[in-house]
């Protein structure tokens, strides 16, 4: 094995998941955001929620192209870069992810081509369904690549042979320790980001002055959702934690940077850790805190780096700071959510100026959380690719340290150039806000101009499309 | 491994998940090879009422054919994990430009809208992207035939043993062959400008198209021995003579489709030229997956496995299949000039 070869098939596959998995994050809440929206609007037939449901299919639609296509060469580079990972754990976390090919990406990508192309084609009651459809193939999405994924944090169900792993119980495998919590705290992520996303967007265009029912809405709805997911994901990520320290208590050690288990442990507020002289620098720490968070008793104990072997431990370094960041964002984010509803109670929410303003600038912190939390979780499992299995060493695919260089250059040119477009693509949709809904739903004969992206253009633009319809 | 001494399920299964990835990677080359083959048209329109009405006529389709591909890549990984562990390490190279090609057409698909008036770029991102991904997927099947260095079950050739004159031969056939997919999706769906310039492509098309599945023909039982054997010994080719008859039948009426006032004929047809050449390769190499070695029956995952997404797969392909028609339906008929779907 190369190891140059190992380390650049590391960086390209963390790098090509990262970029990956704000896509999907967002597309699971803005898909379920379309869905409500429009079930709102069937309820009660008030039309701006059909015109936000509207502008916000556009974003979502080009969200969700960037999902697509940065998710295909996940499935490949299983192969390509790892294709011993896929001998070692196929037999057990293939099926899961074909059964999310079956179950989900069909049921997204064809209920898609409805829910954008369809608004005159099919009866509204059938679009509104398919806007759901889509957004519960999400879900199931999610389902099974955190099944997946959490198998691979505390593999169940399953017998190893020669290196190999065997599938037992599926409803073991797919039911494993982590993952009704990894479940919970990344769906509730997903939910959270794109809430934040809705509510800086609904303060913008109150403080512009623009679109002033659909940004009342907007705030709304971001506001309640970001003022119970917050909180609530704070104690989802505990439940996580303890979980996590039962099944992977290195990764938890790391997290905390906790090297010696003699008494009641501190929590370390701040530090730097030292990997080679297994201590922190400059540490700021709370006595017995960390043991009253992780066990919940001031005089509980649990493990610290050095009760492992050196080669058993994560690298501390990335998994610590990873998880202060992710944490740090969340506790922003609970303030973000309960001063809204604070000011939402007093009837000051759509006027007090420095909340809209805070408010308009927190429409990424949620992505940062996510990705900070996948490398705290994706960090902390190793040295191991598979808990326990295969560590990420003995993965790699045979091939050359100057191919996988050749591609690592070409996915960072591309994806660097092709979202960067697509991210500022977005951005100018949201600053555009939503149009009047030109076309009612079923109201136009069939075939006309009604395609939602081509509403979503700037005004120069619109005329253009006019002229292009 | 002989298939001899194995029985039941051990012999059985390997075959049915045969068929089963075989089905996936057939339904992706018939469904994303017209959407492909409509970027690989797109110089050919250089007007952009022309290009938008060449989108128009996908836009709804596309993310659900490209699903069909993720399948394909899945179900040899759960079904086949020895073969999808050597075959992607020996493909690196081609599979990387692929899936980098349909990053590019794949967003084209949103981003051309959005970006209007300064869409130019994102035309020769869908045009470039598409046939790129079709070159290397018509090159993938290349390097298949011509099998790798297996040592220890593992891939142990070098990161361009894949491409030879052969690769290449079949890369440029599956760019044609995908070009004349999309033009006869073209003549089926679009009218005005854009049906008559797909009407006039397609026929060099399919006339290139079986010159190339003409020197595949010749090329491979020439360099192959396991090929001549397959199709030549004993009365074999009394057998597999219904192949080539089909073949040319399938011309005929993809010809005659095309010249004619029926369009759904041409296209139906020129997808049953790719299904009868897609079996034609598998009649070549079965019962091999990689070449020269490994057979499916070496290859297989455990039957644990295999059965629990064969379950899946028999249970949930049908409702797949089902809104897929649904879909196709929906939007069935003509785009017409100056209209769309959007």
């Amino acid at each position: 094995m190369d190891p140059l070869a190992l380390v650049l098939s590391r960086i390209q596959f963390g790098f090509t998941i990262s970029v990956h998995i704000i896509f999907p994050a967002f597309s699971i809440g803005s898909s379920a955001f379309v869905a409500t929206l429009l079930v709102l609007w069937r309820r009660t037939g008030r039309d701006h929620y059909l015109r936000i449901a509207r502008f916000w299919t556009k974003i979502f639609a080009v969200s969700f192209a960037m999902g697509v296509v940065s998710g295909i060469p996940l499935s490949y580079e299983l192969g390509t870069n790892w294709s011993r990972y896929s001998v070692a754990t196929g037999n057990v976390i293939g099926p899961l992810i074909g059964y999310e090919v079956l179950t989900a990406f069909f049921l997204e990508s064809t209920f898609l081509g409805i829910m954008l192309f369809g608004w005159t084609r099919v009866p509204p009651w059938l679009h509104v369904t398919s806007a759901v459809l889509v957004a519960l193939g999400t879900m199931i999405s999610g389902f099974w690549i955190l099944a997946a994924n959490s198998w691979m944090q505390t593999p169940a169900g399953h017998v190893v042979q020669n290196g190999i792993a065997f599938p037992v119980d599926w409803f073991h495998v797919i039911f494993n320790p982590s993952f009704p919590y990894r479940f919970t705290h990344m769906m509730t992520a997903a939910y959270l980001t794109t809430s934040v996303v809705v509510l800086a967007g609904g303060a913008r265009y109150l403080l512009q002055g623009k679109f002033q029912e659909e940004a009342r809405t907007m705030l709304r709805m971001g506001v309640g959702m970001v003022a119970i997911l917050g909180p609530a994901q704070l104690f989802f990520g505990d439940q996580h934690g303890l979980n996590t320290l039962e099944h992977q208590p290195a990764k938890v050690a790391a997290m905390e940077g906790h090297w010696e288990n003699n008494g009641p442990a501190e929590l370390v507020l701040f530090g730097i850790p030292d990997q080679d002289r297994e201590l922190n620098h400059a540490e700021i720490a709370i006595p017995r805190l960390g043991s009253l968070i992780l066990t919940h008793d001031p005089n509980g104990r649990y493990a610290g780096l050095k009760d492992f072997p050196k080669g058993d431990r994560p690298p501390v370094l990335p998994v610590f700071f990873a998880f202060r960041i992710m944490v740090g964002i969340g506790v922003l984010l609970i303030l973000l959510g309960l001063t809204g509803a604070y000011l939402w109670s007093r009837g000051k929410l759509f006027t007090t100026r420095w909340y809209l303003q805070a408010a308009t600038y927190s429409w990424p912190i949620g992505f940062v959380a996510i990705l900070a939390g996948w490398i705290t979780t994706e960090v902390g499992r190793q040295p191991y690719v598979a808990y326990g299995i295969v560590r990420t060493a003995q993965a790699l695919s045979p091939v050359s340290a100057g191919t996988v260089a050749t591609s690592l250059i070409a996915f960072l040119l591309v994806y660097t150039v092709v979202f960067s477009i697509g991210i500022y693509y977005i951005r100018r949709l949201v600053l555009g806000g939503p149009k009047p809904a030109a076309v009612a739903h079923g109201a136009l004969p069939q075939g006309l101009p009604n395609r939602p992206l081509s509403l979503g253009a700037q005004p120069h633009e619109a005329a253009s499309s006019e002229a292009r319809t | 491994m002989s298939p001899d001494t194995l029985s039941g399920y051990a012999y059985w299964l390997p075959l049915v998940a045969t068929g089963v990835v075989g089905l996936a990677v057939a339904m992706y080359v018939v469904m994303d090879g017209f959407d492909l083959g409509i970027g690989i048209l797109f110089p050919f329109y250089p007007r952009e009422a022309d290009r938008d009405q060449l989108m128009n006529s996908v836009a709804p389709f596309w993310d659900g054919n490209e699903t069909w591909l993720v399948l394909g890549g899945v179900w040899l990984l759960v079904a086949f994990p020895l073969a999808y562990s050597i075959l992607t390490p020996a493909l690196y190279v081609p599979i990387i430009a692929m899936l980098l090609a349909l990053v590019f057409r794949g967003v084209a698909f949103e981003f051309r809208w959005v970006a209007k008036p300064h869409h130019r770029k994102w035309d020769v991102a869908f045009a470039a992207g598409s046939t790129v991904a079709a070159f290397a997927q018509g090159a993938m099947v290349g390097g298949i035939l011509n099998g790798f260095r297996i040592e220890a079950g593992q891939f142990a050739g070098g990161p361009l043993d894949w491409l030879t004159p052969f690769s290449v031969m079949c890369g440029v056939g599956l760019v044609v062959g995908y070009a004349l997919l999309g033009a006869c999706w073209l003549v089926m769906k679009t009218s005005g400008d854009v049906e008559k310039t797909a009407r006039r492509y397609a026929r060099p098309l399919l006339l290139a198209l079986l010159a190339f599945i003409v020197l595949i023909s010749i090329w491979t039982p020439l360099q192959f021995e396991r090929v001549a054997a397959r199709w030549f010994s004993d009365r074999h080719l009394l057998y597999l003579s219904p192949v080539p008859l089909i073949t040319a039948g399938l011309a005929i009426s993809c010809w005659r489709g095309l010249t004619g006032r029926i369009p759904t004929i041409a296209f139906y047809s020129a997808v049953g030229l790719f299904i009868i050449a897609f079996a034609g390769l598998a009649i070549s190499t079965l019962p091999y997956l990689v070449l020269p070695s490994v057979t499916f029956w070496d290859a297989a995952a455990p039957p644990k496995t295999q059965t629990f997404m064969l379950v899946g797969t028999t249970v949930l392909v049908p409702f797949v299949l089902g809104y897929t028609v649904f879909v196709y339906y929906t939007f069935r008929g003509k785009v017409h000039p100056g209209e769309g779907y959007h």
